[in-house]
């Protein structure tokens, strides 16, 4: 009966009607939450205890942070200031922020170590980044000379004319390199040798010549130290590691293994032995009279240490280029540095990049380790001098807090670079 | 030395290599510094202030021997050193004379090869504790929490203490002086044992220092001072008697304030030896005839030095007690200059 | 046309040790050898002149002698009159302790954190982000060394236990947090004990059994026999009942406040928990993320292949991701278990008395034997990772693919 289809339908909508919004629940932040926050019931559990911990810890930490004590001058200053309230001693972060920065070098010099720090970017800027010009690498190659010149100090020739060393090795490089590798190689390491040389007694004729004033390596401290060894070590063991990694990959057989026993041995013992070698026992290993200064063979140490890790990495770059690529180096008719350094390295490199700033990072936290041995570094510095002064004998959250937020902004400024150049290099895989 | 600076560029840090002469002072002449080798921070006795000078007691041992040798008591680098890296710096050569509260013994002197050259503090370790544990007597510890300061000999005397008396107690070995102090104070210790000057010390640095109190017992001999390595006799003898002429000098009545008007020669032959104008003891050990009167001129006699940094009337608060001079009933006994 | 012949027999050359390459490799591995030879002779012999010098000697004599020192925690009889030797047994006993102490913790705490930060939930992938970079990002000592003052600072001492009306009070009359550690009760073990505890061994065994009867049973025949709580009660019930029968012979010594101190229980001392936390938190932080890595590293294809075969959520996670993430997460796994040990030596910063405390600490500066104790040490951690290492290859090997 009714089954056939109405044709005298009294109104037929001819305009189609708006869409109507949709359902509050689906809309804006409520669907964001339903999304994320409640989808499940044990997701809601998960929510609620999360904002529980959030607000635990805000509610401990802001008034502490924001009741705060700046200016005070002792631990018994800020309490009678406080007088029984939450809040932090900072004053003294406002008190000591020198010791902590610079330990104990020279008050009226805080501008060199600062000026090396802000070149410091500009000499690293172009390895980072590789849309920079390339001129810009000429000065990371001067940077190092004019880092040591600003922050040791001493007469302008030391760094000069090592930088003329270097320069006419290079040149001599660069003119025997033809004939073959190994003599460019061997006759500019003699060249430099020489220049050195004749360089001491031009040095011991005038050793006043544009002379900052000098300053000893065990007044450098706090967080400078830090910076100076994780940045030092890690440049150094950089290249150190390549050679390592490529006597691994070695065919000769015992090239191979004094460099595989070398990883192994040093991969095998925490720093902090090594950090002891430093300290207690290398004097007895050098000529007698010898004298290391300290922060030198630490950064020996730390140098090795850094140099076994980052071999691995770029021992797994290695490993992970196809075969192929030896061997068009191989039938192209170069010989094994040439293809090394055109074919083989730039490749692996370039994949090992981020393994090798994940070593950056670890090595530059484990720099804290030398407050162990009397160091005094932004740890040492804190656990030394400043805790045991009458003044602040007790102030440990202040203190510490300091010490973690600011190596926090240095490793997560460092990994997030690493994030970002891995996204870089993906993009032309894919 | 000019040359290996050079390389020390190259190395970034400055390799101080240099021939080595055969005699420490010849090295500290030519290097125009006196090493010195001082605890990490221990307030009175060595620690930089707020403006990273170093002060304190055996800080002024190495001024004075700097001003005696070098005639200038700022001539000195400061190597601060924890318990374990003290012996091998000085055995080493890092550093040419230790003045860092280190105990005479036997075993330092004979197997570690070193030459104490004096005692510049009588101490002996004791123990501190909060008075509300109403312990009178180190004897009444069975079963406590004892905080140590490892890599000393207290860790040996507390040992031996306990063991002798039978009773039993739980070590908590702390690296640095501050971090066991907090666990004092935050009560995860009940005792603090160490040298008791430095229990002195330390209680100077707390809020209510009449909460606490330092334990009768004084269980073990700590014959502080300083030492050299074996083997140059002659630069043990530089550091032995600058030592006794600040000695000497609070017997003699000698201070910082009259010893420049005392230098014109007096009637006392004894002062004129000291300060150098009779007997030419200068010469003898290879210094300036005035060598004593440097060094005297710039941290004052024992006594002095004694009340600026540790005194009665600092907040460390020390009496002389054994540290008085043999004829105040103390054990300070300097050998005639003769 | 030329014929190809040898090229002729030339007779060996000096100039050919460097310039063929036949010889060459010969030539650099013989200087190579030379130079490394001669370094570690210039060494020596410059250590036995120094030492000479100083009259010392190296020997390892000093092993034997009595060690004059108290170490609190002592896994194995130890007092003041022991040997060097002995302590530093201890201190080894005490560095396995906290390493798997702390690898277990930060595996729980590694998945934990680096499942839940994939979670849907943005509220908790966020926490975990920020646990993970917060942890990542700041030197061990550093928390080492705040945990170890958060203990001391916040925790109450033995003393406020005490009185009539005490400001703390023990949780549950057994646990006692103070800033000295953690008092937990010991368990007391009877005449009978080792039975039961045979009896728990062997259920372990029995429930293993089952399940792999059960899993054999559903391949051949397809019948599903339940799993979960047959195994619950065969792992409990025959223990329990063991229990029971022979009169409790396993019981619960309480820690309780005796004179300065907790007596009886099992004390775990403020420094152990110091290093055992922030190892765990530290290296758990690290976890999280290859957890995570190897989680991602599955692709989708393989979740939704399974889903298409018909398999419900949980087992696609149990038989399908797992076993391939695992392969991706246990290698970097194992170099995080190795790390950790390693960075256990910082305990020396809390003084926890490990190996470095015990051998590389005390006795060092007791004896003066620097050499000797540094090279002992180094040999101990070596061994360790050598063995972990060693472990790792075994089980790289086990689980490779097996391509054809």
């Amino acid at each position: 009966m009714s089954d056939k289809p109405a044709h005298n339908v009294a109104f037929v909508r001819e305009t189609t009607l708006p869409p109507s919004p949709p359902p509050v629940a689906e809309t804006g932040a409520i669907k964001w939450m339903r999304e994320n926050l409640f989808s499940s019931a044990f997701n809601s559990i998960m929510t609620i205890l999360g904002v529980l911990a959030v607000y635990q810890i805000l509610s401990l930490a802001l008034p502490w942070l924001l009741n705060g004590v700046w200016n005070a001058s002792s631990i018994r200053d800020c309490r009678e200031i406080l007088d029984g309230a939450t809040g932090g001693c900072f004053a003294v972060l406002t008190e000591r922020w020198h010791q902590l920065v610079f330990g104990r070098y020279p008050q009226d010099s805080y501008w060199r170590p600062t000026l090396a720090f802000l070149l410091m970017f500009a000499a690293f800027a172009p390895v980072l980044f590789s849309n920079l010009p390339k001129k810009m690498l000429i000065f990371t190659g001067l940077y190092p000379f004019i880092a040591y010149y600003l922050v040791w100090g001493g007469s302008v020739l030391v760094p000069i004319l090592s930088l003329v060393g270097f320069a006419v090795g290079y040149v001599v490089y660069t003119r025997l390199v033809d004939r073959s590798f190994a003599t460019g190689f061997f006759g500019g390491v003699a060249a430099a040798i020489a220049v050195w040389y004749i360089g001491g007694f031009i040095i011991n004729e005038d050793s006043t010549f544009l002379a900052l004033e000098q300053v000893e390596s065990r007044d450098i401290g706090g967080f400078m130290l830090n910076l100076i060894l994780g940045v030092v070590c890690l440049s150094v063991s950089l290249p150190l590691g390549i050679v390592l990694a490529l006597g691994r990959q070695s065919r000769m057989p015992i090239i191979k293994w004094i460099c595989v026993v070398f990883i192994e041995f040093i991969r095998g013992v925490p720093l902090i032995t090594l950090l002891f070698v430093a300290n207690v026992v290398l004097a007895y290993f050098l000529p007698p009279g010898t004298n290391f200064d300290l922060i030198l063979r630490v950064m020996i140490m730390i140098t090795m240490f850094a140099a076994a890790y980052i071999a691995e990495v770029i021992r797994g770059g290695l490993a992970a280029l196809p075969r192929g690529q030896y061997e068009a180096g191989d039938s192209l008719g170069l010989d094994y540095s040439q293809s090394m350094r055109l074919i083989i390295l730039p490749q692996a490199l370039k994949i090992s990049i981020p393994g090798i700033v994940n070593v950056a990072v670890g090595l530059f936290k484990d720099t804290t380790l030398v407050s162990v041995i009397s160091m005094f570094d932004l740890v040492g510095m804190v656990r030394g001098p400043i805790l045991a002064s009458t003044d602040w004998n007790g102030v440990y959250w202040e203190l510490f807090g300091f010490a973690a937020l600011l190596f926090f902004v240095f490793c997560y400024g460092i990994s997030q670079y690493s994030q970002w150049l891995e996204r870089q290099l993906q993009t032309d895989h894919r | 030395m000019k040359k290996s600076m050079l390389l020390g560029a190259l190395t970034v840090a400055g390799l101080a290599a240099g021939a080595a002469s055969a005699s420490t002072l010849e090295d500290v002449k030519a290097r125009g510094e006196l090493n010195c080798g001082v605890n990490t921070g221990l307030v009175g006795f060595a620690a930089p202030d707020a403006n990273n000078n170093w002060q304190g007691f055996d800080i002024d041992i190495c001024r004075a021997v700097a001003a005696a040798v070098l005639g200038d008591p700022d001539a000195v680098k400061y190597v601060p050193l924890t318990g374990k890296t003290r012996f091998t710096a000085l055995a080493a050569g890092e550093i040419d004379m230790l003045s860092r509260n280190t105990t005479w013994t036997f075993s330092r002197d004979v197997d570690l090869k070193f030459e104490f050259v004096g005692v510049n503090y009588y101490d002996g370790q004791g123990f501190i504790a909060p008075r509300e544990l109403g312990v009178t007597s180190a004897k009444d510890l069975d079963g406590a929490t004892v905080c140590i300061q490892t890599g000393t000999t207290t860790e040996l005397n507390l040992a031996d203490f306990f063991r002798s008396n039978s009773i039993s107690y739980e070590p908590v070995p702390i690296e640095t002086n501050a971090e066991a102090l907090q666990q004092l104070l935050a009560g995860a210790c009940d005792v603090y044992t160490t040298d008791a000057s430095g229990l002195a010390a330390s209680r100077a640095t707390f809020e209510n220092p009449g909460d606490w109190v330092i334990l009768p017992e004084i269980i073990s001999k700590e014959p502080l001072g300083p030492l050299v390595r074996h083997g140059d006799n002659d630069w043990g003898d530089i550091v032995r008697w600058t030592l006794n002429a600040l000695v000497a000098a609070e017997e003699l009545g000698v201070t910082s304030a009259n010893v420049a008007e005392l230098s014109n020669g007096t009637d006392n032959p004894e002062v004129n030896r000291l300060l150098g104008t009779e007997g030419g003891l200068g010469e003898m050990l290879g210094l300036d005839a005035d060598w004593a009167a440097n060094a005297l001129a710039v941290t004052g006699n024992y006594g002095e030095i004694f009340e600026r940094h540790i005194g009665e009337n600092t907040p460390i608060g020390l009496a002389r007690g054994l540290n008085a001079q043999w004829t105040e009933g103390g054990l300070l006994y300097a050998p005639p200059f003769r | 046309m030329t014929t190809l012949t040898d090229p002729p027999q030339e007779s060996f050359r000096l100039s050919m040790l460097l310039n063929d390459t036949r010889y060459r490799s010969y030539t650099f591995q013989f200087i190579a050898l030379i130079c490394l030879v001669g370094f570690i002779g210039w060494l020596v012999s410059n250590a036995a002149q120094n030492l000479e010098d100083l009259g010392q000697d190296i020997s390892y004599q000093f092993l034997g002698e009595s060690s004059g020192y108290d170490i609190n925690q002592r896994p194995i009889a130890y007092d003041s009159q022991s040997t060097h030797m002995r302590a530093a047994i201890v201190g080894v006993l005490n560095t396995l302790i906290v390493a798997v102490l702390g690898c277990v913790t930060a595996t729980i705490l590694g998945v934990v954190a680096g499942v839940l930060r994939l979670s849907n939930n943005w509220i908790v992938s966020k926490l975990m982000a920020v646990y993970v970079e917060a942890f990542r990002n700041v030197p061990v000592l550093i928390w080492i060394l705040i945990i170890f003052f958060i203990m001391t600072a916040s925790l109450p001492g033995p003393s406020a236990f005490r009185g009539d009306d005490p400001s703390a009070s023990m949780v549950l009359d057994a646990f006692a947090f103070t800033n000295r550690g953690v008092y937990v009760p010991k368990p007391l073990w009877l005449d009978g004990s080792m039975i039961v505890v045979i009896t728990f061994l062997l259920s372990i065994v029995a429930m293993f059994a089952y399940r792999r009867y059960a899993t054999k049973l559903l391949f051949d025949t397809g019948r599903l026999l339940p799993m979960f709580w047959p195994s619950v009660g065969i792992l409990f019930l025959p223990t329990l009942i063991m229990f029971f029968l022979l009169g409790r012979p396993i019981g619960l010594e309480y820690p309780e406040l005796r004179g300065f101190n907790f007596q009886g229980g099992i004390q775990v001392r403020g420094s152990l928990i110091a290093l055992w936390f922030a190892l765990a938190i530290y290296t758990g932080a690290f976890i999280a993320e290859n957890v995570r890595a190897g989680i991602q590293a599955i692709s989708k294809g393989q979740t939704e292949a399974a889903a298409s075969l018909g398999l419900r959520p949980n087992r696609i996670m149990n038989l399908v991701i797992l076993p391939q993430a695992l392969r991706v997460i246990i290698p970097p796994l194992i170099s995080q278990y190795l790390n950790l040990t390693k960075n256990s030596s910082l305990a020396i910063a809390v003084g926890y008395m490990d190996v470095t405390g015990t051998l590389g600490g005390i006795t060092l500066n007791q004896t003066g034997r620097a050499i000797e104790a540094i090279l002992l040490l180094m040999l101990f951690y070596l061994t360790i990772s050598l063995a972990i290492s060693a472990v790792m290859n075994v089980y790289n090997n086990a689980v490779k693919l097996k391509e054809r």
